[in-house]
């Protein structure tokens, strides 16, 4: 008899499920997709900053052979608000305040006949005083963006549950605002040997997702509503969608293609949606709308822009004492996630260091300019941005290494913030150590530091930041859980049918493995079904880099039932107790010797086909052990949190002020290596999306239009321009994790620009404060210096 | 509209005739026209290369090509590439490599490794960054395409 010993995926090299497909062509995207007797949806933008409507004639449109039907806010007179903040009406009514609004929709029998028919709608407009600065949207005097309530019925009673304060239809412009307290600045400043304060200014960047966005909607004669979508978060949307639409929820079923590419961008519910909705409604036949990429540029979201002023101080030996934050969130004309980042910044202001008192303030400002969605790192690139150029900023000022001023402030393990935020594992400062050890930051960085005034064209510098981020979840709604359901067939393979979404980022492939783990499967007997919310359980999303630890656990304890249930049976059948049992590649086995007793498949059958007929089908449901905030923005919304340092090494050319990322030196607490080539995977990319955040990237908008919708002069980092990276990982193996993972997907993004200002500084002796660090920008900042 | 004519070309080896519009592109021509998804529309102005395809063994943005150009060429998709050896080899080193994630890039990088590669059977790893240089990807931060190129590369003796 053969010896079956005990074999573990965790931590292996595995290729992701979907890659064959992909790597062949054969994956259907969205844009891939036909349904039979489809027409295609075109949208018509204002083009104007702000302005009000004066006539809209759609006549000639109507009349032009091929098309379908041209809508707009007339034919639509129960559509209702849409946005994190409902201030969103789809199409728009009275006046449009963003040259991306939208003012009429065609669904016609070729894309060409409705690009054909946009032309021919007349719309009359009247311009309307522009505001594109949110100092100046905050003046009183100011004009305001939403004048009035919107919507079906206006009023503020369908604002979200949870939103903090949100004020469509205000008398002044702000949209949100967020207040945060913790003991007593004031104290905390008069404690304090050193006080640095510094406006920090934070730019435009967009998702750039290489798939655009699209969708396809359908109704049955039934009047049951079906679109392939390629949200982030489907479950939430079906309950949104019947909002707007008036629908009953039940009624809507939501297929996720494959999706070209997330980060965050596929959030929130954009009028295209809804719109192309509508015209299937008002055709009666399937609708599919697909973005051009300049569209995608002009009228997807962004990462949230922001004006950060810090005010930080210490004691001569290092000790923080206190941070004051106060922040301008340019909220652009409508409400989406962007406005509400500063959930994640006032964690990374109050809890990345031990900081007795802290305040932080936000607000949030409706001007005519784009809005910001959710981005990957979710307003925490914009905060650590700040906090860790202080960071630097002190140490020098009191003359300590850098190192040491963050080790000696740095978080422990069992500690519970002020916030509330308890950090049951924590490897924050091996993540510090690690990443100088591979940078080799303290040599360098004084050898640099001593090379500054030196003559010479080129300039080399090092910079460390760290980064805190959720990484069990977020609470942020009344759930944060996922389900899961999972069959065995009658020849031991599995189906994985989870809420949990792939979006690209391997989910699929981590949730697979860990079905194996405990059922001792090759990977080959595990399918993945997560993508149709007629099939699959409530899941939130995905989004807090959540998906492998809530899916992940969800997934464990799906397949833990059905472990216990086949070894029930199995005992019965070898006499041998449950306990003395084990799955291991496809075999009932004794646990000790390894044994084979019986095939799991034979097992699966005998209890299948027998008088007591019976299948291994489960189902579980994880919610995390986290908890919504309170009010004054307190408590432990995660399960876990994610940790890392980077170092990175910069050589900057003096004369044309061009800076080139060399290496990028990182250590993550990850709690656990799940998939090795997956989270490498997730690291690089994330690095190299950090890296343009830094030095390339930058929507340009000037008076409230997007200079630069194209690739080509939207500067994205290329392959050539890669920096030589080192990452290790640093296991906590979080009790509450799958395995004892934690969630990652954000969190390599997030230190990148932080470490390069500090980079730069070292380089040059000179710190620049906003983002990104073109050549012009740094060659103005040293000319300014000398 | 104006009026469309017959041209005649091979599509992954197999001889194909369409009737197509002056201003179609072979994109669409290989997409819409004729059904094959696997080459990806990522801008159409010649910026993001997940549009590419070989004509006549070399790569080319499709988007930026007319259909009527095709005429007389032989073109390769993704579609043609699996049934070519050295296709099929960088295929499978992205799967094994781990360069795809979202795989949208993925046939242009595919399509545009296999140009580089019959140019340059061992190329240095700063040759690959190179041969890439147009080719947009959002998810991977190109580290592990290069190890897939490479990977193609060192399987290829
Ligand atoms: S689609 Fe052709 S280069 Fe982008
Ligand atoms: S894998 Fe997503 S763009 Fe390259």
């Amino acid at each position: 008899m053969q010896i079956i010993a005990r074999e573990t995926l965790i931590g292996k090299r595995i290729a992701k499920l979907d890659a064959p497909e992909k790597a062949s062509g054969k994956t259907r995207y969205i844009h891939d997709l036909d349904l039979p007797g489809q027409l295609y949806g075109k949208i018509l933008r204002s083009g104007r900053v702000h302005a009000k409507i004066l006539r809209i004639d759609t006549s000639k449109a109507k009349a032009l052979p091929g098309v379908h039907a041209v809508i707009t806010a007339a034919d639509v007179p129960w559509q209702r608000p849409i946005g994190v903040a409902r201030d969103h009406l789809p199409l728009k009514t009275d006046r449009v305040r963003s040259p991306r609004d939208e003012i009429a929709a065609v669904a016609a029998q070729s894309e060409e006949i409705a690009q054909a028919a946009l032309r021919l709608i007349e719309v009359e407009y009247e311009d309307l005083p522009v505001l594109t600065d949110p100092l100046d949207a905050l003046a009183p005097d100011a004009p305001l963006i939403h004048p009035e309530p919107h919507g079906a019925d206006g009023g503020t009673e369908h604002l979200k549950p949870g939103a903090p304060v949100a004020y469509s239809g205000r008398p002044d412009n702000l949209a949100m605002t967020f207040d945060y307290e913790q003991g007593d600045v004031a104290r905390g400043e008069a404690d304090s040997d050193l006080v640095v304060e510094d406006t920090f200014r934070l730019h435009y960047v967009t998702h750039c997702c290489m798939g655009v966005s699209g969708i396809i909607a359908e109704f049955d004669s039934s009047g049951n509503l079906t679109m392939y979508s390629n949200t982030q978060v489907p479950f939430l949307h079906k309950r949104e969608f019947a909002e707007i639409l008036g629908m009953d929820p039940a009624r809507i079923r939501i297929i996720q293609p494959p999706i070209g590419g997330g980060f965050g961008s596929k959030l929130d519910i954009y009028p295209f949606e809804p719109i192309c909705v509508f015209l299937a409604r008002a055709t009666g036949r399937p609708v599919k709308l697909v973005f051009s990429r300049e569209e995608e540029f002009l009228a997807s979201p962004t990462r949230q822009p922001v004006i950060l002023k810090l005010r930080s101080g210490c004691r001569r030996d290092g000790t923080l004492t206190f941070r004051a934050v106060e922040t301008i969130h340019d909220n652009g004309a409508y409400t989406s996630w962007g406005a509400t980042t500063p959930f994640v910044m006032m964690q990374t202001v109050s809890s990345l260091y031990r900081v007795p008192h802290c305040s932080y303030h936000t607000k949030a400002v409706y001007t005519n300019n784009p809005y910001a969605g959710s981005f990957r790192g979710y307003g925490n690139l914009q905060a650590t941005f700040a906090v860790e150029s202080h960071m630097d900023r002190m140490a020098d000022a009191l003359g300590i290494d850098p190192l040491e001023f963050r080790l000696k402030n740095a978080q422990d393990p069992g500690e519970v913030t002020p916030q509330g935020m308890q950090f049951k594992t924590c490897g924050l400062k091996e993540c510090l150590k690690s990443a100088a050890e591979l940078g080799d930051y303290q040599a360098k960085r004084r050898a640099y530091a001593a090379l500054q005034a030196e003559p010479g064209r080129f300039k080399r510098g090092v910079g460390l930041a760290s980064m805190l981020h959720v990484g069990g979840g977020a609470k942020i709604y009344p759930s944060d859980g996922c389900g899961t359901i999972l069959k065995m067939d009658d020849f031991g393979a599995v189906t994985l049918i989870t809420g949990a979404s792939e979006i690209g980022q391997g989910s699929e492939t981590v949730l697979a493995q860990l079905v194996c783990e405990e059922l001792g499967l090759p990977l080959s007997a595990v399918r993945v079904v997560n993508n149709d919310t007629e099939i699959t359980p409530w899941d939130v999303g995905v989004h807090a880099s959540r998906t492998t630890f809530i899916g992940g656990n969800s997934a464990i304890g799906a397949a833990r039932k059905a472990r216990a249930k086949i070894l029930d049976a199995a005992a019965k059948q070898t006499g041998l107790p449950a306990q003395a049992l084990d799955l291991r590649a496809g075999q009932i086995v004794e646990e000790r010797s390894g044994n084979p007793l019986l095939s799991l498949a034979k097992l699966i059958r005998s209890l299948h086909f027998s008088d007591k007929a019976e299948l291994v089908m489960t189902t579980h449901y994880y919610e995390p052990p986290s908890h919504h905030q309170d009010r004054q923005f307190k408590g432990d919304v995660s399960a876990a949190y994610a940790w890392a340092s980077q170092v990175v090494e910069v050589e900057v050319d003096t004369e044309t002020g061009a800076v080139r990322l060399l290496k990028v030196s990182g250590a993550h607490d990850v709690g656990r290596v799940l998939n090795r080539l997956g989270i490498e995977g997730q690291i690089e990319g994330g690095i190299v999306m950090g890296q343009g955040y830094a030095l390339t990237e930058e929507l340009i908008v000037e008076q409230g239009r997007i200079r630069n919708p194209a690739f080509r002069d939207y500067k994205l980092v290329t392959a050539p321009e890669i920096p030589e990276i080192a990452v290790r990982f640093v296991e906590t193996l979080d009790g509450e994790g799958p395995q004892g993972a934690k969630g990652v997907g954000e969190a390599p993004a997030i230190c990148i620009a932080a470490a390069t200002a500090n980079a730069i500084e070292n380089a040059t002796g000179v710190r620049i404060l906003a983002l990104p660090f073109t050549p012009e920008k740094v060659y103005r900042a040293l000319r300014e210096e000398r | 509209m104006s009026p469309k004519r017959e041209i005649a070309f091979t599509l992954n080896g197999v001889p194909t005739r369409a009737s197509v519009s002056p201003e179609l592109s072979a994109l669409a021509l290989i997409r819409e026209v004729l059904g094959l998804t696997g080459t990806k529309l990522g801008c159409g102005e010649g910026e993001c290369g997940a549009c590419t395809i070989l004509v006549d063994g070399r790569s080319v943005n499709s988007c930026l090509m007319f259909a009527l150009d095709c005429e007389g060429r032989s073109l390769v998709t993704i579609e043609g590439l699996a049934a070519d050896p050295l296709g099929a080899r960088i295929e499978q080193a992205f799967v094994e490599a781990g360069a795809v994630q979202c795989g949208f890039c993925t046939p242009g990088m595919v399509v545009q490794a296999h140009n580089l590669l019959t140019a340059h059977p061992h190329p240095t790893r700063e040759q690959i960054r190179r041969g890439i240089e147009g080719n947009l990807c959002r998810c991977t931060g190109y580290f592990k395409i290069v190890e897939a190129i490479e990977r193609a590369a060192g399987a290829q003796e």
